[in-house]
């Protein structure tokens, strides 16, 4: 994989679809906080400030467009991903060992961060993020077609269960960005990788530690 | 009349339509907040009528993409009378108080369109037309949803019966309430879609449309008109009260 020149980090159907994704996840779940909020699941609603769509109506035209963003895009990844072989080699091999070793390591703030090459817990939690990706938009098909897609909709425990898988990957996924910017905030070396390709300059990295 | 009555009394709730109209218009300013509009827009930011457009569109597109997943041959789940969601809620554009009060001995339901045989029907006479029964789920635009016995006329039965055009795009219905909807004919030949007279084997209540609504097990709630007294059939686009504000109009289950 590595040779020489200028060293790479994230190929460029990657950062495309990465940014793809951001733009279609802030629509998603900006509309999607709204439309909880006119039939809360829990004793809670989300400040209107941080929601789109001004209303009902409007929360619903956005989800349903961009939905058609995040899935194509989505699936452009996957798809691309899982024939070049990029996911197997970025996020594979991974073991529980070498997961509670960098686990051990992170906690102790001696787990190295290389820009393009994954530690056990980063490949876990993408990992994670793609698997609650994908089963974000099935819940969201299973309440958005209960009767054509019922096969769907059982899976989950009906409508209502399904409504309950739909919230619980949004509130994973929103944990993951969470998590996901405030570490690209402590090591801001990673940020211009995603839109260059190209990994920081090695001192750049001391720099930041 | 009603109007002035409930602006003396105006409550949080009575103003809720108004407000969501409201909430309409500062959709913009909302989005603007978000800077998604810049971002899908890519122009100036005047071009918010683009934006809607372009959600508009997307809507469109949405209702060919349920049309074309809708089979007329299946059957939304049915449940046992234990599922049965206790006190079925009301839901309007105004408070339950403000539901319209129809007299059903006095009541016809008027036809109009693209039907041969426009005789008003009364109450009575849907009740000589075969009935069905059904234990299905309601589902809400707004999330919520609960589980209600209504028994009725099936809507293909009585088309069949009033020679409708079958070919034609659209069933609309009108209301006392000047609420008004339309549906698709593949869905309004449903065996599920029926012309409700009944709720748990009585006739329906007030705040459930009494006399007569349309309950469609493949439709959001909201396709699902309360005390029609007007149906018609059409190759006209009729729309319909939230359709005509921005909910999509297929809204199939």
């Amino acid at each position: 994989m590595s040779k020489a020149g200028p060293p790479k980090s994230h190929p460029l159907f990657v950062r495309i679809t990465h940014w793809i994704n951001a733009l279609a996840m802030i629509l998603m779940i900006g509309s999607g906080w709204r439309i909880y909020n006119a039939s809360p699941l829990f004793d809670f609603t989300f400040p209107r400030e941080i929601t789109l769509g001004g209303w009902l109506g409007g929360a619903l035209q956005w989800h349903f467009a961009a939905m058609w963003l995040l899935v194509i895009n989505g699936l452009v990844y996957l798809i691309y991903g899982l024939v070049t072989g990029h996911l197997r080699a970025s996020l594979l091999p991974l073991s529980p060992r070498t997961v509670w070793a960098d686990t051990v390591a992170a906690l102790r703030l001696k787990l190295d961060h290389t820009t393009g090459r994954y530690n056990a817990v980063q490949k876990l939690l993408y990992l994670g993020v793609l698997a609650l990706g994908v089963l974000v938009v099935l819940s969201g098909l299973a309440v958005w077609k209960p009767v054509q897609l019922w096969w769907l909709a059982a899976l989950m425990g009906g409508y209502e269960g399904a409504r309950l898988v739909h919230f619980f990957c949004m509130s994973g996924i929103v944990a993951f960005v969470i998590v996901h910017l405030a570490l690209v905030f402590l090591v801001p070396a990673t940020f211009l990788p995603m839109i260059t390709g190209r990994a920081p300059a090695p001192k750049t990295n001391e720099a930041n530690e | 009349m009603k109007r002035d009555k409930s602006l003396i009394a105006a409550t949080l709730k009575d103003i809720a339509p108004d407000l969501k109209r409201i909430e309409r218009r500062l959709f913009l300013r909302q989005s603007l907040s978000l800077g998604a509009l810049t971002m899908l827009s890519g122009c100036d930011l005047g071009s918010g009528n683009a934006v809607q457009g372009a959600l508009d569109a997307m809507s469109k597109w949405n209702d060919g993409v349920q049309a074309a997943l809708f089979s007329q041959t299946r059957l939304a789940k049915t449940y046992a009378p234990s599922d049965i969601t206790p006190n079925f809620p009301f839901n309007a554009f105004y408070t339950e108080a403000e539901a319209p009060v129809i007299n059903g001995k006095t009541y016809k339901l008027q036809l109009s369109g693209k039907i041969t045989d426009k005789k008003p029907w009364s109450i009575a006479d849907l009740r000589t037309l075969p009935q069905e029964s059904q234990i299905t789920r309601l589902i809400c635009v707004e999330g919520w949803s609960a589980i209600g016995h209504w028994g009725g006329v099936p809507l293909h039965v009585f088309l069949d019966r009033i020679g409708a055009d079958k070919t034609a795009k659209y069933v609309g219905f009108k209301c006392a309430d000047k609420y008004y909807s339309s549906i698709d004919m593949p869905t309004a030949l449903h065996p599920q879609t029926i012309l409700a007279l009944d709720y748990a084997d009585e006739p329906l209540p007030t705040p459930l449309g009494y006399p007569l609504r349309i309950r469609i097990p493949t439709k959001l709630g909201f396709k699902n008109p309360k005390f029609i007294t007007e149906i018609f059939v059409t190759n006209d686009y009729p729309g319909g009260y939230w359709e005509d504000q921005g909910y999509n109009w297929f809204s199939g289950s």
